[in-house]
């Protein structure tokens, strides 16, 4: 077979795939790519393009204060959520012997109930009524209910990070999983005790998979609208919610538009630093 | 044994005994390894090799026994404080590193200067003959080349001891042969003692002072590689170590040179009394054993040995410098392996021709039946 013969099957067996891509995903951000340079004129679209959005959106400071909000809640869920997610991985990865499968089987238990509902128990657990707040005043620690609690950025985050946790766990013991026995006996023989292995060997060795448990955490937290307007209150509001707005109740698809292409390219270009980071680590960490 | 170093003991293993839950690996084993020894643990698969070279590398604990090393009791003693170094079976090499990496791993602690450093890996990369491939990454290795830095990597930390498992196994005959000089070689010239893990026969004969064979957890015999093919302690060690052709006899008598013995098809025979092994009970010789080589085939030319008998070819293998033959015995459906040197004026003999086989009392092995 000749290679163009070769590349024309080739196009013909990815069109379908690139198609739907095409479709589902890169036609949806040109519109929203182009909008971001129109103008909302009450019902109609100025289609002339303008740079006016985007300078709403970095200049206002209520959007750059939502904008990094939404950067810092999410860094700070990712950070949180990584965290304590490794040494569950490492858990699962290294001290579980022969029921693995059961343990991981039991973290992804979470996820037969819908999103709503695990939010809004939180809603329960950390309300001015809740479960935390009377538990704290039945054993004598507080007197009244605290309220730092609950619609602020710390439920935000609390809520969040238990939601991502599992996305969190499993990328990390794939990792561990994947660490040959032998590198470790090598590195204790060579003369590293424990600490030492860990932070030449297996910490290095599981970078991959800390670094996809970041970036999968990091990117749709960022994006996360549910979450903040069920428990952040107004101090916890993030970019998602405004973009929100902007399609709905106020009327400014092109600004929200913006907005969002605005948050699109701070979380891309984290992301990129995360990774290339995480690339050096895992080679550097010795 | 050897000839460069002075005899001090390097390894003692005192009744030193595994057991994983109920199953015992290894049972009571005894054993001194001499400082600059080459010394081989020869076993089949799951017989304790493996097992015996972590206790002593640290990686388990012996259930009762004590090891030493180097005169030191290594009770309680880490893997990451013995003065022993590794090569793995899978070589374990650090995936995240290069091979100057690699081989400087264990220097690290040492706080050397960036050049000591760079000189001490130099250095050992040189006696591996892997000069130049600092910065080569960890995937970009042959197998040979894989073996090749996990050495290194153990011979840069100076260690009293070399432990190694199977480290030729996973590379292809030629290159497997290549190494198994070279390997050898190495040892000899810096002095270190080896202590060598195997499978192949072969291999430990080639490479070591010293065998250790083991059989299901136990030293079936240990000895030079010498002695162990021509002095078997067992039926089991006799088989295990290159070809053996095995004879049902038994004893009949005693005379002032020697041992009396009426083998199957070959006769009666005298044994001389130094080829009698110490501490073998005559009533319980159920087997002997001859070696392919010593047996030989005459031809009309040659002159005749002592004793000889006429057996005919059933099949052969031809290896160009050699020659099997399946020959079988007189009176007899058994059949017993015999290997010839080919020479320029000797033609191959065909199946289902006659032959003469000459053999000599002095190559007629005794050894216990059971280990
Ligand atoms: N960690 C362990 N737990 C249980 N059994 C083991 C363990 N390590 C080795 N064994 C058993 O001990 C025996 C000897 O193993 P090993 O020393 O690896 O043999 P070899 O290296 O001679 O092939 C085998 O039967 C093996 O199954
Ligand atoms: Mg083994």
């Amino acid at each position: 077979m000749s290679t163009r013969a070769e590349a024309a099957q080739g196009l013909r067996l990815v069109s379908p795939t690139f198609l739907y891509v095409l479709v589902m995903l890169a036609a949806p951000l040109a519109m929203v790519a182009a909008f971001s340079f129109w103008t909302q004129d009450y019902l109609i679209i100025d289609r002339t393009p303008t740079l006016d959005n985007y300078r709403a959106a970095l200049g206002e400071p209520i959007y750059r204060t939502l904008l990094l909000r939404s950067v810092a809640i999410s860094l700070t869920v990712t950070v949180v959520t990584v965290l304590l997610a490794f040494p569950v991985a490492y858990f699962v990865a290294f001290r579980v012997k022969r029921q693995q499968a059961l343990w991981l089987f039991l973290i992804t238990v979470p996820f037969w109930t819908s999103y709503l509902l695990r939010v809004f128990l939180w809603k329960v657990i950390l309300g001015y009524n809740g479960v935390l707040n009377a538990t704290l005043m039945g054993m004598g620690f507080t007197d009244a209910p605290l309220t730092f609690l609950l619609y602020n950025a710390n439920a935000v985050v609390i809520t969040l990070a238990h939601a991502w946790a599992p996305f969190a766990i499993l990328p990390i013991f794939v990792a561990l999983a994947r660490i040959d026995r032998s590198l470790l006996e090598a590195a204790e023989d060579l003369g590293d005790g424990p600490f030492r292995r860990f932070t030449r060997i297996t910490l290095p060795l599981a970078m991959p998979g800390v670094v996809a448990a970041t970036l999968i955490v990091l990117i749709p937290t960022m994006g996360d609208y549910i979450t903040p307007r069920l428990v952040g209150g107004t101090e916890g509001l993030m970019i998602a919610n405004m973009i929100q707005i902007q399609f709905g109740q106020a009327n400014n698809a092109p600004l929200g538009a913006a907005l969002a292409v605005t948050a699109m390219v701070v979380i891309g270009t984290i992301s990129a630093g995360i990774f290339l980071i995480g690339k050096r680590l895992g080679g550097r960490l010795t | 044994m050897n000839e460069t170093n002075g005899s001090a003991p390097m390894i003692e293993l005192e009744k030193t005994v595994k057991r994983f839950g109920t199953f015992t690996a290894l049972h009571g084993i005894d054993a001194t390894v001499q400082e600059g020894e080459f010394f081989s643990l020869l076993g089949p698969s799951g017989c304790g090799k493996t097992t015996l070279l972590r206790l002593i590398a640290g990686f388990e604990n012996p259930t009762s026994g004590s090891i030493r090393i180097a005169g030191h009791d290594m009770r309680g003693i880490p893997a990451n404080k013995r003065p022993t170094n590794m090569v793995f079976q899978s070589y374990a090499i650090f995936p995240h590193l290069n091979v100057a990496q690699n081989v400087g791993y264990g220097l690290k602690r040492r706080h050397l200067s960036r050049r000591e450093m760079a000189r001490e890996v130099g250095e050992a990369l040189e006696m591996v003959d892997m000069a130049g491939y600092e910065r080569r990454a960890a995937h970009e290795l042959s197998g040979g080349q894989r073996q090749r830095v996990a050495l290194a990597r153990a011979l840069v930390m100076r260690p009293k001891v070399v432990l190694l498992d199977e480290p030729l196994s996973a590379l292809d005959k030629k290159l497997r042969e290549q190494m198994q000089r070279e390997l050898r070689d190495l040892q000899r010239s810096i002095g270190i003692t080896f202590v060598l893990v195997t499978h192949d026969q072969e291999e430990a004969l080639i490479m070591s002072d010293r065998i250790a064979v083991m059989f299901e957890g136990r030293i079936a015999q240990m000895a030079t590689p010498e002695e162990l093919y021509r002095r078997p302690a067992s039926r089991r060690v006799a088989s295990f170590i290159g070809v053996m052709n095995f004879l049902p006899a038994r004893a009949t008598g005693e005379t002032q040179t020697g041992l009396v013995v009426q083998i199957e098809s070959l006769g009666e025979v005298v044994l001389p009394s130094h080829t009698i092994p110490a501490g073998l009970r005559v009533d319980d010789i159920r087997e002997v054993g001859i070696r392919p080589e010593m047996l030989t085939v005459i031809f009309d030319d040659a002159p005749g040995p002592r004793h000889s008998f006429e057996g005919q070819v059933s099949g052969n293998s031809y290896y160009g410098d050699m020659t099997y033959y399946d020959v079988v015995l007189p009176g007899s459906e058994r059949t017993v392996t015999i290997s010839m040197r080919n020479t320029a004026n000797r033609a191959v003999v065909r199946p289902g021709n006659p032959v003469r086989v000459g053999w000599s009392a002095e190559s007629i092995l005794l050894f216990r039946q059971e280990d």
